[in-house]
């Protein structure tokens, strides 16, 4: 009886209980549940996620989803924000462009991250579809301003233009003048990244005046302090802000405009900027300080004293962003003061100095552990570590969902007891039980691996460098954790008989990086060409792998499932290992 | 040019000198030595706070020490560093996209440096750093001084190449101009009857 009335529903009703299911997990879940639901639910997605661009084609997207109006699309692996992936290693945005203009005139939304974007796509993505409204770029590359021209110019209903940590080809501010003076529905604008001296203020003021319902502004670092009177007059509604450079010859009419224009933002709950900061201009935002939710004072090079103060104005903070200059003694303030806080970074002001040239240490991180109930994602790069801090840690704060701490040398010991921190981060495992994001440092052994594969049940990243004693470590994470999605691992000695042991466990993760470790060329062929679902590639500057012998390790594996095959665009120094090359081993 | 000068300065002024101190090891120009237990060991590295007792040229030097050995405790030399560790972002660009690096050479110093004219915002900004790098010579505060001073003794006037190769004093234009057009290398020449015009 209950089989049957499932069945009779019609389409209509199952769409409209299905629009209510946003999220991306939840749609693939309901799309598994039979053919019909599959059909019903392929049909009215309205949203795509593409975790790794490489995993499918455009092509079958298009075929499977018909009619989505956004898409969300990442391309290379996370360890090239620092460098290690090599320039021309793909992520090529293009492809997906060109299909996409022929099969979705309608489009409204692009986001990309790591992703290679030339000006080529920028115009063919304002040429093509006549609705587009949203385009967010998170760290992208390989455009210039002329192509933002291009899209200020003809997305006459874009709403969202963020360029966050880009890096873009500056070579004239003036593209702002391209929106047409009859534009005004830009609702975020995030050029940040832009480097350009010359930036265009009067357009950007104009531009600023006639969108009147312009939420998020973040400027970039061109723009001067005397400037920011004049935008913020004109828009007073906003919610973000993002300053330029932060400092000017301390003139009392410049800091009471600057101070009477921040008071009239009622609305602000996020800053972020401050280049070049001076501390005299800084009590000019304290009139918004008691409503910020968020801070970003990671470009801000003050001294504790000056953070401190500000920092105390602020109790509702849930977020902040800072250099390391708040020390310890900042971060016991933080701690007393703003007890909403989820979200702390801490970033290095010289990361690398031989010697610490501030008084940030562990205990920064307890105390605000100690003092945030609500603390759930860390990033904190210190210069000394102990179990001891690591257990308060974990057990004061079991909430934590994000956990990466950055020791600044590598292989660093307990600095009291001189051992490994394997109990340390052992402990932040086994009492954070939501923990879903992991980066781990200094020194630890094979002993911590065992730790996260028996209690980090729910982790789905984690980074590891410099760790390890042997494979029986990299087994112990492929082996029992059981929701990994993304594992990338450098400078470990971890070679090939944990990840040939684990290949099943890789067709169940978006991808694997391995870099510096000791997987052999024997073995990536191997994996190829036993596990067709995988793309198992070598990353070798060096040369062709096959001009070494066969069990000389790698330098760079990146392996990845995919249901498209082979990649086509690979530049010389990557070599794909399909099922052919399994061929040639003896 | 500037480096050749300093060579042969060194080689007539032997005389007096004590050999060990004009020997010649891998310390950069400016860095000082720190022998002091608080300080950081730099090895056999020397700085020039030790060569600048050899009166290159003229009596009356006036020499600055630069850096007290507890400032230079505070800033050692940088470890090398392992690609993208510490996994920082784009550290080096935080904030700016442009690079300008150009050589700044010292009458006398036997190595140029190179600094990236983007970090500075001012004048007074590069001045300051190039004190800091070549600590044993005083810079003329080119801004701030009208006249030349030749009773105390000889300054070092910041001076730059512009882009038709004519040395020009450091100040004459706009900051924002010179940094983005103008210069191509920074110089610290001696007095005008000292320098030298290639």
């Amino acid at each position: 009886m209950l089989k049957k009335m499932a069945f009779s529903f019609p389409d209509e009703v199952l769409e409209h209980v299905f629009s209510f299911i946003q999220s991306d997990k939840d749609r693939n879940a309901v799309s598994m549940v039979c053919k019909s639901w599959y059909e019903i639910e392929r049909w009215c997605r309205r949203k795509v996620f593409v975790g790794n661009c490489y995993a499918v084609s455009p092509r079958m997207v298009i075929r499977r989803f018909p009619e989505f109006r956004s898409i969300e699309l990442k391309g290379k692996p996370h360890f090239a924000d620092f460098n290690l992936v090599p320039d021309g290693w793909g992520g090529y945005v293009f492809p997906w462009i060109a299909e996409m203009a022929g099969a979705y005139p309608w489009l409204e939304e692009i986001r990309l991250k790591r992703m290679v974007v030339t000006d080529e796509s920028l115009e063919l993505i304002a040429k093509s579809f006549k609705n587009f409204k949203v385009l967010v770029l998170s760290s992208c590359e390989g455009f210039s301003t002329d192509g933002l021209a291009a899209i200020a110019a003809s997305c006459k209903n874009l709403k969202e233009l963020d360029l966050r940590d880009c890096e873009v080809d500056d070579l004239s501010a003036h593209w702002l003048s391209h929106f047409p003076e009859t534009y005004t529905s830009l609702v975020s604008l995030n050029i940040s990244c832009l480097g350009s001296d010359e930036a265009s203020f009067s357009a950007l003021e104009r531009l600023v005046r006639r969108c009147t319902n312009l939420k998020t502004l973040r400027l970039n670092r061109a723009v001067p302090l005397d400037k920011i009177a004049n935008i913020l007059r004109h828009a007073p509604q906003l919610v973000e802000f993002g300053t330029g450079t932060y400092t000017a010859d301390v003139r009392p009419d410049v800091y009471s405009d600057l101070a009477g224009v921040f008071s009239s933002c009622k609305e602000l709950k996020s800053l972020s900027g401050f280049w070049d900061v001076i501390p005299d201009y800084l009590p000019a935002i304290y009139p918004v300080c008691s409503k910020l939710t968020s801070l970003n004072l990671s470009y801000a090079t003050i001294q504790s004293p000056d953070l401190i103060k500000l920092v105390s104005h602020c109790p509702n903070l849930q977020r902040l962003l800072v250099l390391d200059y708040i020390e310890d003694s900042g971060l016991e303030v933080l701690a007393s003061s703003c007890k909403d806080l989820q979200e702390l970074r801490v970033f290095p002001s010289d990361p690398f100095g031989a010697e610490p040239n501030v008084s940030l240490t562990e205990q920064g991180l307890v105390a605000v552990s100690l003092g945030c109930p609500k603390l759930q994602s860390v990033l904190y790069f210190c210069r000394r570590m102990s179990n001891e801090a690591l257990v308060t840690i974990a057990r004061s704060r079991p909430n934590f969902t994000r956990f990466r701490l950055c020791i600044i040398e590598p292989k660093t010991a307990d600095y009291l007891t001189l051992e490994p921190l394997d109990v340390g981060f052992g402990a932040i495992v086994q009492y954070c039980k939501d923990l879903r994001r992991l980066s781990l440092s200094g020194l630890l052994t094979d002993r911590v691996f065992e730790y996260i594969g028996t209690y980090a049940k729910k982790l789905e990243m984690l980074s590891v460098a410099f760790a390890g004693d042997s494979d029986l470590g990299l087994h112990h994470v492929l082996s029992g954790c059981e929701s990994l999605r993304k594992l990338e691992i450098r400078d470990c000695p971890f070679g090939d008989k944990a990840l040939l042991a684990n290949a099943a466990k890789l067709e169940t993760m978006r991808s694997l990086w391995m870099s510096s470790c000791a997987v052999s060329f024997a073995a990536c062929k191997l994996l190829g060409q036993k596990m067709p679902r995988l793309n198992v590639e070598v990353i070798d500057e060096r040369g062709p792998p096959d001009s070494r012998p066969e069990n000389c390790p790698v330098d760079k594996l990146y392996i990845y499932r995919s249901i498209a095959g082979p990649r086509f665009d690979m530049p010389p120094f990557v070599w794909t290992m399909d099922e052919d090359s399994g061929l040639r081993l003896s | 040019m500037s480096s050749e000068n300093g060579k042969r300065l060194l080689e007539t002024d032997a005389g007096g000198l004590n050999f060990e101190a004009t020997e010649l090891t891998l310390g950069l120009p400016g860095e000082p030595r720190v022998t002091s237990d608080g300080g950081a060991k730099l090895g056999s590295k020397r700085g020039f706070s030790e060569t600048v007792d050899l009166k290159l040229g003229d009596n009356n030097q006036e020499v600055k020490l630069g850096h007290s050995l507890q400032e230079a405790a505070k800033s050692p030399v940088s470890k090398t560093q392992v690609v993208g560790w510490p996994p920082v972002r784009g550290f080096a660009r935080r904030g700016k996209k442009s690079c300008k690096y150009v050589k700044v050479a010292v009458d006398g110093a036997p190595y140029l440096r190179k600094v990236d004219l983007e970090i500075y915002n001012s004048y007074q900004q590069l001045l300051t750093s190039l004190e800091d790098m070549f600590s044993c010579f005083t810079i003329r505060n080119y801004l701030n001084e009208k006249k030349i001073d030749q009773v105390n003794g000889i300054e070092y006037m910041p001076t730059y190449e512009d882009k038709d190769g004519d040395w020009m004093l450091v100040g004459d234009v706009p900051w924002q101009l010179m940094k983005s057009s103008e210069a191509v290398g920074l110089g610290l020449k001696t007095a005008p009857k000292y320098s030298s015009t290639n």
